[in-house]
């Protein structure tokens, strides 16, 4: 095994309280231009998988209940 | 990785700007049509205008500007160098097209009388019109997208193209960025809107994904059409833009020009006259920056309250709304302080420059059956408008191109070869991880083909993108995410040496800071005054040729065409730093 996995911190935040993807509810997922949110399969919440992110903010926008928060990323801040 | 095999009349790839209207213009056309819309990301929020847009920077409208003026300004903000019949064929369909937005829903700034409030931001004309509201613009195409049936495939990443036995298109294929199935569509016709190439340089952040351009956009539409056989001209020609630093996004002069705001060096100083984006623009632009005079700046704290309450409303809700963010964090306030700007990594992007697939004044590509529209392809400083306007004529152009062909058929190991293609890194357990192999290839893009150009540095970089070619066969992913990126590394790749080759091939300097090389720092119209096409030879080579400028339609005198020479604020020193 050669891959090595290296830590970053997400700038989109979902508040697990407000989040409802519980309910079915995929809105910041799909609307994502580079993919990076997922539904965790065990808590059922939208969280950011992977650090690729343009801070564009549709995910916030569109997210229903207020629950994703864009906060530019800490290369870029 | 199972295979999808799907047939269309009509396939449009990218769902941004261009490409929605080239799918509804199509089935507008010949409501029969079997027209799909193929997008990477997800129509709703895809593209440049994933926020929306803070306004038009072209708009040619009756009582403001004519075509024709228009068509003069765009040939002198871009060093001669236009197929007029192209610009003046979006001129005299700009105001058409702002009238069907504006039908659609799209809300444009009106003064009292109900007449468009039209702003100077140009040298010479006035073109920009602000839409203070321009945040829903994706939610009016897909409402037009619904209405006209178009078919939507959203998560499928295309890359390359199908072509029949005479080179026509045939079709494209692609594969799901969530499950790896591999795509095979059948299509008479293809329209190509994959917006810039936008992923080429490292940004000065070092983040990969912030981007002056949406990330999303990396090339694939170049990549595609070169593969298949068609032509792509004055790649040279960089997309350079200033922008706020760090944050990558535009400051923006077009917005706060009109209300007061202008580019400063570090004295508050104006330096330029003009604050629209030409080459001879960002040349000043980059001497102030380097020359002991910068940083630059945007300087709006001069404005009154009210002016700066609006220009806060404009920028921070729309286009890159997270701007404001950005500001809060640092504590920079419009009010207080000057915002400091830098330029952009480089990128092919004819929406702000003049590089792209080639296409002619109806947007057809070079290989009968391709189309491209927006800013992958090759009409200069096109923008949202242009894109648009160009989405049309290519929708309506391939309706009237597949009707009454037959599809064409096509090789069947050209689709075993892509599959095996795409399937390869998902094979491997172990190797380069595609974001390394990204990084590298970017962080090459900046150490060797960044403007001033020089011969010997571009000639190591392609070396080293030979060296980057094999590390591709090695890249391993995990998932089909990963895999996305892994085919995006590819195309990233064959962007860089295309911006290489070019930029060796056309041995002077031209457009200001786009194509400044330092072993031939003078324009040289006797040898140059042409376009640069290039396309791929059997061998696989690229190969490059000089297209003759075709006559202007419409000519220009002395004074005009030397405006864009002049930027340089009068009594304003230049310290050169190269």
């Amino acid at each position: 095994m050669t891959i090595a996995t290296t830590r970053t911190q997400a700038p989109v935040v979902v508040d697990q309280s407000k989040c409802i993807a519980e309910k079915g509810c995929t809105v910041c997922v799909d609307v994502c231009p580079l993919d990076v949110l997922a539904i965790d399969l065990v808590s059922n919440k939208a969280f950011m998988k992977f650090d690729e992110c343009w801070y564009c903010m549709p995910c916030e926008q569109d997210c229903p209940t207020g629950a994703v928060h864009v906060n530019i990323p800490y290369l870029v801040r | 990785m199972e295979t999808i095999e799907l047939e269309y009349d009509v396939v449009v790839v990218g769902g941004g700007t261009g490409g929605p209207m080239a799918a509804v213009k199509a089935k507008e056309k010949n409501p029969k049509l079997r027209v799909l819309l193929l997008d990477k990301a997800n129509v709703k929020r895809s593209g440049a205008i994933s926020m929306g847009m803070d306004g038009l920077n072209n708009a040619v409208i009756p009582g403001h500007a004519t075509p024709e003026q228009y068509t003069k300004e765009i040939t002198v903000a871009n060093d001669g160098i236009v197929d007029q019949k192209g610009v003046y064929a979006y001129a005299s369909n700009s105001f058409s097209m702002i009238e069907e937005l504006d039908r659609w829903g799209v809300k444009f700034e009106k003064d009292e009388t109900g007449d468009y409030a039209v702003r100077k931001v140009h040298h010479l004309g006035s073109y920009v019109l602000p839409m203070p509201e321009g945040h829903h613009m994706k939610r009016v195409l897909y409402r037009q997208l619904k209405r006209a049936r178009v078919e939507i495939t959203n998560r499928v990443v295309a890359t390359r193209l199908l072509t029949g036995p005479s080179g026509e298109i045939a079709g494209v294929m692609g594969f799901d960025s969530r499950t790896a199935d591999f795509y095979v569509i059948k299509a008479k016709a293809v329209v190509i809107c994959t917006g810039a190439a936008g992923r080429l340089g490292l940004p000065a952040s070092g983040y990969l994904f912030g981007t002056y351009e949406n990330p999303t956009n990396c090339g694939e539409g170049h990549v595609m059409a070169y593969h298949a056989g068609a032509e792509l001209t004055n790649l040279e020609c960089f997309q350079i833009n200033p922008l706020i630093k760090d944050y990558n996004g535009p400051a923006c002069a077009y917005v706060t020009g009109p209300f007061g705001g202008y580019t400063s060096n570090n004295q508050g100083e104006r330096f330029i006259e003009c604050d629209y984006w030409s080459g001879q623009m960002m040349m000043e632009f980059f001497n102030e920056l380097e020359g002991g005079k910068g940083p630059v700046f945007l300087k709006l704290d001069h404005l009154a309250e009210e002016t700066i309450s609006e220009i806060e409303h404009i920028l921070h809700t729309n286009e890159r709304p997270s701007r404001g963010r950005f500001h809060e964090g640092r504590g920079t306030d419009y009010r207080k302080s000057m915002i400091e700007m830098h330029i952009s990594e480089i990128g092919f992007c004819s929406g702000h420059s003049a590089s792209g697939i080639w296409t002619n004044e109806k947007g057809e590509c070079s290989i009968p059956g391709l189309y491209a529209a927006g800013d992958c392809a090759s009409i200069p400083h096109n923008y949202m408008l242009g894109a648009f306007v160009y989405g049309k004529f290519c929708g309506e152009n391939a309706a009237d191109y597949v009707a009454g062909i037959e599809q064409p058929r096509f090789e069947s190991d050209k689709v075993q070869a892509e599959r095996e293609r795409i399937a390869a890194p998902l094979s491997r357990s172990e190797g380069l991880t595609p974001f390394q192999v990204e990084y590298k290839t970017r962080r090459l893009v900046n150490d060797y083909l960044q403007p001033p150009k020089v011969t010997r540095k571009m000639e190591i970089g392609l070396k080293r993108f030979d060296e980057v070619r094999e590390d591709l066969a090695s890249m391993s992913a995990s998932d089909p995410h990963e895999l996305m990126r892994a085919m995006e590394a590819y195309t990233i790749r064959d962007c860089a040496e295309l911006a290489a080759r070019a930029s060796l091939y056309r041995t002077e300097s031209r457009w200001g800071l786009y194509h400044l090389c330092v072993d031939h720092p003078e324009k040289d119209d006797e040898n140059w005054f042409c376009h640069t096409n290039v396309s791929k030879a059997q061998d696989g080579r690229m190969v490059f040729r000089k297209r003759e400028i075709e006559p202007y339609i419409v000519e220009l005198n002395a004074e005009e065409k030397a405006a864009y020479q002049r930027l340089r604020v009068a009594g304003s020193k230049t310290a050169v730093a190269v």
